[in-house]
């Protein structure tokens, strides 16, 4: 695992050319961090774009319900006369690509959220615990309570609290993974503290925020960029959980989530209210997973031991 | 070092009152009423009020606190609202089946992962590292109740190997035990197996790079005989502590798992309960549930101080 | 495909799966008939809660005075003989022999007279003859008298009352348990002991035969008749997730499921293994509550509103799907029985959106935003709220859909408040058949507002009016007259909730059984397994 820096130097004739030789030997080391990236950027065209894209994912038309993939008839499967929409209907008669297509906006605005937000905590959490005795010691307690509490089980119960919706999903979901986030930061606080050129600054009497900003920050933007892609993936999983326990997004709002679990039920008989959510889904969660294991090998193999 | 182990003992106390006043307000704070359940959905207005009156819900929040705590006191974690049976009882009848799914796991996702990512490290940064890397996370990409619902369609309603659902205890033989656990523990350990492979992988991946290993090579030993002799015994501890952090995970999973394979342990039981708001057994479940998962991170933390000499407290 | 995934499974089943395959299943001496409920049995007491788990639970183990047939006749069950005196005010009834309590006591009529006291708290029916009885006498200790204030109609019909809250005898000591409490143990005189060491709340319930148990000897039909019990033990085993309890039900591993979801009856029907049929006759009803205390529901043209929006079809398609499972019906006291009503139904039975949005006009209604509650765990309520949400969308309101879970609902639907604080405006349920088919027993449609009416509490004293007609009647020609005004009066003018649909959940079970009983309520006597 060499590291990237440096490597278009062998190309000295144009910038233009130079970057573009980068990002060649870029993609070349690391094919999963450019596939995986790729992937995701297309599904989040397909989110920015459901609009174009498909019809609306709410109308429901109970004597349509249950129709097959018209993509099926296309390969000789079915008789014609029944078929209905792309990806076919489900069981309240709604068309199942135009929800697939709306259920990218949910699945990523949830993955994204949840990991922008816990980080985002985690991170304000952890470097005043990491530098603050006290808030230390308060803090850490909490974290360490909030830990212990299985995590699907709080988001259950946050659900329970705050009734459902997307933006209560988000919250259910990021509250569990905060203490992961404020571990993570706090350990790499610590360590930064402890080196010279820190003690240095301290001793020339520069002040907390300052040293927080200029000298510890940068430093746990390696490891939280790649913890944030876990979360991110484990964040789609989770909101699917939710609604398979009864808890999660409205049934109304499609995601590929909460059309999967709707769909289980159908699962031997009308696979494909499952198969395409799920074939989204599970492309989605493992990208991300990719990505991240790319970062992690890219930015520092050395943090692989304290990921997760 | 006893004084280490005396202080993270002792740190064990405020953790798990965070535990219980976070839990108590999270559940009193939720709208939801046990006693409009219990009468049923034909029950006047004022028979439920009465109901409510009677298991003391109407009482001020700080009161029904205060009244749990001194029960908690004196050990006794209460008496579901709904069942009218003691909350122990309740926990005793369904610890057997999630703790065997929770071994069976384990187990499993050992046995599976470690030589993935040990196998994954050995073959580092080629295509076959790759492939197995995207395989072990494939696992992880699909919700686990899907995993179950294709598990159980082959083994059980195709091929008719294995029961499809439910849990024999371990008393009505150890092989209808163990062949109502196997489907659950392989849906439920897709959801470890990326993770401990990862780590695996990463760990074998370091420890290959210090000197003993090339001696050992040196020394004319071929490269799996190396790894597994050598460089797993040194990347146990990593592996070690991420299962104690992956109890909390685990415990996820089981829930969902128990749903799907109709399994009767503690997952469903609390899922169960927090939908009806049995409060006294949401109460007492998470802070067992919370409990287990400090006490298992405590063992990994003393293993860590033991296994590894160079961490010094 | 079946027999590709077959053979290539057999080509791979090597080692320790395939050796666990042929391991022997432990040797069944006694025979187990295991049901998958519709809920799990969460109290033991059926006078305490209305809950339909804890009524079945409630035949398991105590029986009933009288009961009904399965042509809805009433006919006496624990009752011996009984009479009533000519000017109708004095009823006797004297116990049949042989009935004993579970611990061996003898069945007596204090026994009775105390249990009915106690139901009669609770049930809406009970409170009403309570409310008609001058007084309960013990005799002897077979014989209790009931004496009326002024003639009722409905005196066995309360005591045969075949669902929520039916009136079960239990032990004096345990009927004289206050009625808002549960009772501490179960002991019946039922066909099944409760083994109560074997209870797995929120996973399984073990009935054992009662071999004491004397039956009638009329043949079984509903709830009358012998109750002859034909297996060793009957196991409830609660399987929340209807995919896991079908392939249970394919694999063999259960032997009836109460309640298949709908859209798995096609598969079920292939299986040659499984047998389905409706053994509920009269089905279930829907019920669409407005909340007739605000804004614009407390107006009756907002509510009428709601009668020409509601296409019963479209609801019943999203519900149920199949078309034999479903059947289109205005009637409040449902189809199929004596008292339905054609008085009325033309308002449910037109579709005209122009026409309810003139309605709602009329009501005052400009935009203003409505509250829809929608339970996201129980699928049934979950579809008829995407429905209706649909529909009040097209006929011009503004709707928000608000999703929680059931408990939610619950608590939230006794809120008076104003819908924008706290409150709601609509909500869905569903009634069994049984429970809405007279005019008494039906609590959707008591106009008895705050005080007493349902949650949405409609309010109209000429509709509490006709009901205590209707309980003093005891011609069935005058009772009929009654509800045909009645039901016209709740389609004019209160519409207490919207009925949108009628249908008929079927039970599925392993061909192996036989005998099972065609009820209301699923009974587990007289099943025969093979």
């Amino acid at each position: 695992m060499a590291a990237v820096a440096g490597a278009g130097s062998v190309y000295p004739s144009g910038v233009v050319q130079a970057r573009a030789a980068k990002v060649a030997e870029f993609a070349r080391r690391n094919p999963t961090v450019i596939v995986s990236a790729s992937v995701l950027l297309l599904m989040a065209l397909m989110a920015g774009f459901a609009h174009h894209l498909a019809s609306d994912p709410m109308a429901l038309d109970p004597a349509v319900r249950l129709k097959p993939p018209c993509m099926m008839e296309t390969f000789g499967f079915e008789s014609r006369t029944s078929c209905r929409g792309w990806f076919g209907t489900d069981h309240l008669g709604r068309d199942v690509y135009a929800r697939t297509v709306f259920g990218a906006r949910i699945s990523l605005t949830v993955g994204l959220a949840v990991a922008a937000l816990s980080t985002t905590f985690g991170l304000v959490i952890g470097l005043l615990a990491g530098y603050v005795r006290l808030f230390d010691a308060i803090a850490m307690r909490v974290m360490d309570g909030l830990m212990a509490i299985p995590s699907i089980l709080l988001a259950i119960a946050l659900m329970a609290l705050f009734g459902s919706s997307v933006q209560n999903v988000i919250i259910a979901i990021s509250v569990p993974e905060i203490p992961r986030v404020v571990r993570l930061v706090r350990a790499v606080v610590l360590t930064i503290r402890e080196m010279p050129y820190v003690e240095a600054a301290v001793s020339s009497g520069t002040r907390l925020p300052r040293i927080l900003l200029r000298h510890i920050l940068p430093n746990t933007f390696a490891p939280l960029m790649v913890q944030a892609t876990y979360v991110c993936a484990a964040a789609v999983i989770v909101e699917a959980l939710l609604s398979f326990l009864g808890a999660g997004t409205p049934p109304e709002i499609p995601s590929w989530g909460n059309m999967m679990a709707e769909g289980r039920v159908y699962f031997q008989i009308k696979p494909w209210m499952l198969l395409f959510p799920g074939i989204c889904l599970a492309l989605m969660v493992l990208f991300v997973n990719l990505l991240g294991d790319g970062l992690r090998d890219t930015l520092d193999p050395r943090i692989a031991r304290r990921m997760r | 070092m006893y004084a280490y182990v005396m202080r993270r003992v002792v740190a064990i106390i405020p953790v798990m009152a965070v535990v219980g006043i976070f839990v108590f307000l999270l559940l009193h704070l939720t709208p939801g009423d046990p006693a409009a359940i219990i009468a049923g959905d034909y029950a006047s207005p004022a028979d439920i009020e009465k109901i409510r009156a009677r298991l003391g819900l109407d009482q001020p929040i700080h009161v029904q606190f205060a009244r749990w705590v001194g029960q908690l006191a004196h050990g006794d974690l209460g008496v579901s609202i709904f069942s009218n049976l003691p909350v122990t009882k309740l926990i005793g009848q369904r610890l057997e089946p999630t703790f065997a799914l929770c071994v069976a796991t384990i187990i499993l996702s050992i046995v599976i992962a470690v030589p993935l990512g040990v196998f994954a490290a050995w073959r580092a940064g080629t295509f076959v590292d790759r492939a197995t890397m995207v395989f072990a996370v494939l696992g992880f990409s699909v919700p686990i109740f899907v995993i179950g619902y294709i598990l159980m369609y082959v083994f059980a309603i195709e091929l008719r190997w294995l029961p499809a659902q439910g849990y024999k205890p371990l008393a009505d033989g150890f092989v209808p035990f163990l062949r109502s656990i196997i489907l659950p523990s392989i849906a439920l350990s897709t959801l470890y197996t990326a993770l401990i492979a990862r780590i695996s992988r990463a760990s074998v991946l370091e420890v290959l790079t210090e000197d003993y290993i090339r001696t050992a090579h040196a020394k004319g030993l071929s490269s799996p005989i190396v790894l597994m002799r050598h460089a797993l015994r040194n990347a146990a501890v990593p592996i070690v502590t991420i299962i104690g952090i992956g109890i909390a995970l685990l415990i996820g999973g089981v829930v969902v798992t128990e749903s799907v394979f109709n399994i009767p342990g503690l997952g469903r039981l609390t899922v169960d309960a927090i939908l009806h708001r049995d409060y006294p057994v949401i109460q007492a479940i998470i802070l067992v549930f919370s409990g287990v998962y400090v006490f298992i991170n405590l063992l990994a933390d003393l293993a860590y101080t033991l296994f590894d000499p160079r961490i010094r407290y | 495909m079946k027999s590709r995934l077959r053979s290539a499974a057999v080509a791979l089943a090597l080692g320790a799966a395939a050796g666990l395959a042929f391991a022997p299943g432990a040797a069944q001496a006694e025979k187990v008939l295991r049901i998958v409920p519709h809920a799990d049995l969460k109290n033991l007491d059926p006078i305490w809660t209305t809950a339909y788990i804890t009524r079945n639970h409630g035949y398991m183990v105590y029986d009933t005075l009288f009961a009904v047939d399965e042509n809805l006749n009433v006919q006496p069950q624990m009752v011996g003989e009984w009479s009533a005196s000519e000017d109708g005010l004095v009823y006797t009834f004297t116990l049949r022999d042989g009935l004993a309590w579970h611990d061996g006591d003898p069945v007596t009529a204090a026994d009775c007279v105390a249990s009915i006291k106690r139901w009669g708290k609770r049930d809406g029916m009970g409170q009403k003859l309570i409310q008609f009885t001058k007084e309960l006498a013990v005799v002897d200790d077979g014989t209790f008298t009931l004496t009326l204030n002024e003639p009722y109609g409905l005196v066995l019909a309360s005591l045969g009352k075949i669902s929520s809250n039916t009136p079960f005898m239990m032990k004096k000591e345990h009927a004289e348990v206050d009625a808002f409490e549960q009772v501490p143990e179960v002991v019946g005189s039922g066909p099944f002991k409760f083994a109560k060491d074997l209870w797995v709340p929120g996973s399984k319930v073990v009935y054992l035969k009662n071999e004491d148990y004397v039956p009638r000897a009329e043949p079984a039909s509903a709830a009358a008749g012998g109750k002859v019990v034909k297996v060793d033990r009957v196991e409830w085993i609660y399987i929340p997730d209807p995919a896991t309890t079908m392939n249970a039900l394919v694999n063999g591993e259960v032997d009836l499921w109460e309640t298949p979801a709908v859209d798995m009856v096609p598969l079920l029907q292939q299986n040659e293994g499984v047998e389905l049929a409706v053994i509920d006759p009269l089905g279930t009803q829907g019920w669409l509550r407005p909340n007739h205390l605000h804004f614009p529901f407390n107006h009756p043209s907002a509510r009428r509103a709601l009668l020409y929006a509601v296409n019963q079809e479209d609801y019943l398609r999203a519900i149920v799907g199949d078309p034999k499972l479903y059947r289109v019906c205005p009637a409040y006291f449902i189809c199929g029985t004596p008292n339905e009503s054609s008085v009325g139904v033309e308002a449910l039975e037109t579709v005209d959106h122009d026409k309810a949005r003139a309605l709602l006009k009329e009501a005052g209604y400009n935009g203003e935003k409505i509250i829809l509650m929608q339970p996201t765990d129980i699928p049934v309520l979950n579809n008829a709220s995407l429905v209706t949400a649909q529909v009040l969308r097209d006929i011009g309101m503004d709707v928000e859909v608000q999703a929680m879970d059931w408990s939610t609902l619950t608590s939230r639907r006794a809120e008076q408040k104003a819908p924008a604080d706290g409150g709601w405006n609509v909500f869905h349920t569903y009634s069994t058949g049984a429970d809405v088919t007279s005019p008494i027993a039906n609590i959707g449609i008591s106009g008895g507002g705050v005080e007493s009416a349902w949650f949405g509490w409609p309010t109209d004293a000429r509709t509490e009016e006709l009901r205590d007609m209707y309980a003093r009647e005891a011609d069935p020609a005058k009772q009929k007259a009654i509800i045909d005004e009645l039901q016209g009066r709740l389609f004019e003018e209160v519409v207490p909730y919207v009925n949108y649909g009628q249908w008929f959940q079927p039970v599925a079970w392993r061909k192996e059984l036989s005998g099972v009983l065609v009820s209301p309520v699923p009974f587990f006597w007289n099943i025969e397994k093979n």
